[in-house]
């Protein structure tokens, strides 16, 4: 989902940079406040970016015959809400930006757009309506991070598309064409991503149900399974 | 539960090994299972030609092994805390089972 260094015209990548922001500023806000009522957390916001920084490293292979990697930012976004993921996802899109030419500066607004605020605000609403549903937490937490994974490659091909129009169709025609580089591509990946969070959830579940408690990923009313 | 997390892990390799069997190369012998931000970049070349990045990066890595490195090490970043993590919590909770049953079988598992 990186669109790469100086691939976005001035214009859009300077829009998106300005819609980030504000997001980046209240999820570092929302971090801390936080961690400061709750100390106790500190090791499970380290896990939870942890998370993210491995599975957005893994680039893995797909049916389309081109690889792509998860975001891993649903895990985060469920236990401390979506906007705790947004200096996370800042901080991979960074390091990924500066020492590896993979995405860009021009390019961080848009990228950090589409895997640090649309992913974890997918994956939160998704497994509130789940959990809204009486689905069991596993199957919420699997399609949260499932589908906010798939939600960030679908914002990446609007992106490029608003930015890239077909000179015949318009958006829509250039937005199909870029989905089914990214967004077909991620499916597996994405079932993949949904696979491994709930793991982590399950694991969190029996190791840290204290520190979970007051967490949203508890306080939904899902219903336990073992 | 035992079960269901080894049949998790088992799908989630499945779903990466299958698509290294299940799709076929392209006519053309091109390089398969590039990554999918290139085939993006050459799907902007068709749809807008006359595009040319404004901006280049400001490092590249010398070579792909460099970058292979520096994404191994951010791999390893992530991996070695949640290590660190399931290894203290195992670790807390056999030392709590140890206070509440002393002379139990000491397998946390």
């Amino acid at each position: 989902m990186h669109i790469m260094e100086g691939f976005l015209p001035p214009a859009h990548a300077l829009g998106w940079t300005a819609a980030a922001a504000p997001f980046l500023a209240w999820g570092l806000h929302a971090m801390g406040r936080s961690l400061r009522a709750h100390p106790e957390r500190r090791m499970l916001l380290g896990v939870a970016a942890a998370f993210a920084f491995l599975l957005s490293a893994l680039k893995l292979p797909s049916v389309t015959g081109s690889c792509s990697h998860p975001t891993g930012v649903g895990l985060g976004a469920l236990l401390f809400g979506p906007a705790a993921m947004v200096p996370v996802g800042f901080v991979v899109l960074l390091f990924q930006a500066l020492l590896l030419a993979h995405g860009g500066i021009t390019t961080l607004g848009a990228n950090v757009f589409s895997m640090a605020i649309v992913g974890p605000f997918v994956s939160y609403g998704v497994f509130r309506a789940g959990a809204a549903l009486g689905l069991s937490r596993s199957i919420a937490v699997f399609l949260a991070a499932c589908l906010g994974d798939l939600a960030t490659y679908v914002t990446t091909s609007a992106q490029l598309a608003l930015a890239f129009p077909d000179a015949v169709g318009g958006f829509a025609t250039s937005f199909f064409k870029f989905a089914g580089i990214f967004a077909l591509t991620q499916v597996p990946i994405a079932i993949s991503e949904g696979l491994l969070t709930v793991l982590v959830v399950n694991a969190m579940a029996r190791f840290n149900a204290h520190e979970l408690r007051a967490l949203p990923v508890m306080a939904a009313r899902t219903r336990e399974t073992a | 539960m035992k079960i269901r997390t080894w049949g998790i892990l088992a799908a989630v390799v499945l779903l990466t090994v299958l698509p290294l069997w299940l799709v076929n190369a392209p006519p053309g012998g091109e390089g398969m299972f590039g990554g999918s931000d290139d085939a993006a970049r050459a799907a902007i070349g068709t749809v807008a030609p006359g595009y040319r990045p404004w901006f280049a990066p400001v490092i590249e890595p010398a070579s792909a092994e460099i970058a292979s490195l520096l994404f191994a090490l951010q791999a390893a970043a992530g991996a070695g805390v949640i290590g660190y993590w399931l290894g203290l919590s195992v670790a807390r909770e056999r030392a709590r089972r140890d206070v509440a049953a002393p002379s139990q079988d000491r397998r946390a598992d």
